[in-house]
């Protein structure tokens, strides 16, 4: 690959990272904080893009040191340069991946194969009372470890809403996930969540549904990592489409 | 790949650097030798296809080849399980990116406009006593494995003695602030796993560097000769180690990003579960999955909390051993040290690391 070639692809990195980042196509990938940082490391690919061609394509180079008669100002060998890093091809993957494929966020196929990420580890002392509101906007994660580590005594039997996308429970019930990023897609766990009573059925894997419901007191265990996984007893829900923030 | 380009021969009377040798700033061993020119045997031929195929042309065809077939394309790649791959390995990418370009910035830096005497005065003489402060500069940048690669490269190639480099290499992802202050996070009700973490990461990346003054052969280095640095133009100089290093240390990044995401989705986490139970096993299976999983030094806390089946200790080995041994860190340093260097470096440190992992986490936790 020679130094055009590089500029090129440096620069069409430089673009998808920039394209991504400037819709909320990143979102699907890692977390909201890192934009600023993609977006100024974007920019900077595209500055050494430009000053490479500009650096290669300019006719000659003002003053080539006599002292330095094989160095690299030899323009004469125009960007046949010498160990250009050939693994550099395979830069372009990451540019097909954003630009063209687009792949989705994380849903029920990763979801299925990990455990939930709730453990007694990350347990909290003590919860805050719930927001105002009937029903009262949660997140699955702030359910989940409310239920099981407080055994809902911060949820009582206040009423509330939460979405998230339907994936296959241990024995083939519909669950509630949601994925949760520390940092990007690939620490990605799930949030499970099983339901009760009126329970959505008939919706394809991957389907953003919002339920409303109360607190249930059972408990089943995620055969990946045999963590206890938290119910709710739905009272009502409705589909939706998926969020623009996929992640918790 | 077809890059249809051949290195250009250089003649083998390519004067030597041209900074007179400041000195061998606490350099016990022969300063690390660059690699020689390439051999120029059968590059007649090619070289003249090559310059009539250019890589450019050569990238051209292969994108619009890509824009025509997108749609089939997309559809191969919409299976659940090659989806999660393209999602997985897209997002280390991105997330790796920022820390890539600011780390081979830094690095250009160092390569360019840092002069060889600052290191001489910035380090102490004598090698062993460099290696402490090297890893305790490491604590201080924070920084992500994927940056600290091409920074000890150009550390090395400005006459730093490759211990304390190598040194630096490893503590500057594994220990600073933004690290530990996950780590705390992920382990609320365990502060003693900051410190172990800590401690056990110091410990390891001295030990390496003392382990490479003892043993280390410079020989087992090469870098890759890279004349643009030594341009009488700074500037030219700047964006050329800019425009490498990206490329190069980018390149094997790729490789292992597609590693990590084939780990991620090919290796159930029902598998561990079996493991989790025996406490040998316990602690190889999370030192091997740290390897193999590559996930970020910023991240892997979080991770390492979710893996509450496993004992304390394991997890503690999972968070020394990812930061310092992974696939996308093997890759790289393969790419900017050297085969010869990256397959014994890395089992090294792996071995170092899970024994000083276990011993810390015997005392603390």
């Amino acid at each position: 690959m020679n130094r055009q070639a590089q500029a090129v692809v440096l620069l069409l990195l430089g673009g998808a990272v920039i394209r991504a980042s400037l819709t909320d196509l990143y979102l699907n990938y890692v977390k909201e904080g890192l934009r600023p940082f993609l977006i100024a490391a974007g920019l900077l690919l595209v500055v050494a893009a430009v000053m490479t061609l500009w650096y290669e394509l300019r006719p000659a180079a003002p003053s080539p040191a006599p002292a330095d008669p094989a160095g690299p100002d030899d323009h004469a060998d125009h960007g046949h340069g010498h160990h250009e890093p050939r693994v550099g091809w395979l830069l372009i993957l990451p540019v097909l991946g954003l630009l063209l494929v687009a792949p989705p966020a994380l849903g029920s196929y990763a979801a299925g194969q990990a455990g939930t990420a709730l453990s007694s580890q990350q347990r909290p002392s003590d919860y805050p009372p719930l927001p105002d509101g009937d029903p009262v906007q949660v997140s699955v994660l702030d359910y989940a470890s409310r239920a099981l580590f407080d055994k809902g005594a911060s949820i009582g039997d206040r009423r509330v809403r939460l979405t998230g996308f339907i994936t296959a429970g241990p024995n083939g019930q519909p669950i509630l996930a949601r994925m949760v990023l520390s940092c990007c897609a690939a620490d990605g766990r799930p949030v499970k969540l099983g339901m009760t009573g009126d329970v959505p059925g008939g919706l394809a894997d991957d389907t953003w549904v919002e339920v409303t419901g109360r607190y249930s007191d059972r408990i089943a265990r995620d055969p990946v990592n045999d963590a206890e996984i938290p119910y709710l007893d739905v009272e009502s829900w409705r589909q939706v489409p998926a969020p623009k923030r996929q992640y918790e | 790949m077809v890059s249809g380009q051949t290195d250009h021969p250089v003649p083998a009377g390519e004067p030597e650097r041209r900074e007179p040798a400041a000195g061998a700033i606490g350099v016990a061993t022969p300063d690390v030798r660059e690699e020689g020119p390439a051999p120029v045997d059968g590059d007649g031929p090619r070289r003249r296809l090559g310059d009539r195929v250019g890589s450019v042309e050569v990238l051209a065809g292969l994108l619009i080849l890509l824009i025509v077939f997108r749609e089939p394309l997309a559809r191969a790649l919409s299976a659940p399980r090659l989806q999660t791959w393209t999602t997985v390995f897209v997002s280390v990418m991105v997330q790796a990116v920022p820390f890539l370009v600011f780390g081979v910035l830094l690095s250009a830096v160092i390569a360019v406009f840092v002069p060889r005497s600052f290191w001489a005065r910035a380090l102490p003489r004598h090698p062993a006593l460099a290696v402490p402060v090297a890893s305790a500069a490491g604590v201080v940048l924070p920084g992500c494995e994927c940056g600290s690669v091409p920074i000890a490269g150009s550390l090395i190639r400005r006459g730093v003695t490759p211990a304390a480099a190598l040194a630096f290499l490893l503590a500057a992802p594994a220990i600073n602030p933004i690290v530990l202050t996950a780590t705390a996070v992920a382990f609320p009700n365990n502060p003693e796993m900051v410190l172990g973490r800590g401690v056990a990461s110091l410990i390891v990346a001295m030990t390496m560097g003392w382990l490479w003054l003892r043993l280390g052969r410079a020989d087992w280095i090469r870098l890759p000769r890279r004349p643009e640095l030594d341009d009488n133009s700074r500037g030219r100089a700047f964006w050329a180690a800019v425009r490498h290093d990206v490329t190069h240390a980018g390149g094997f990044l790729v490789l292992g990003a597609m590693a990590a995401a084939s780990i991620n989705v090919l290796v159930p986490e029902r598998w561990l579960q079996t493991l989790a139970d025996n406490p040998v096993l316990s602690v190889l299976a999370l030192a091997v999955l740290a390897v193999l999983l590559s996930i970020c030094s910023e991240a892997d806390a979080f991770v390492a909390a979710s893996l509450s089946q496993f004992s304390l200790t394991s997890r503690l080995v999972f968070l020394v051993v990812g930061p310092m041994v992974d696939l996308k860190l093997i890759s790289m340093q393969t790419g900017v040290f050297g085969r010869r260097f990256a397959f014994r470096f890395a089992p090294a440190t792996f071995a170092v690391a899970v024994a000083v992992a276990v011993a810390t986490g015997a005392v603390l936790l």
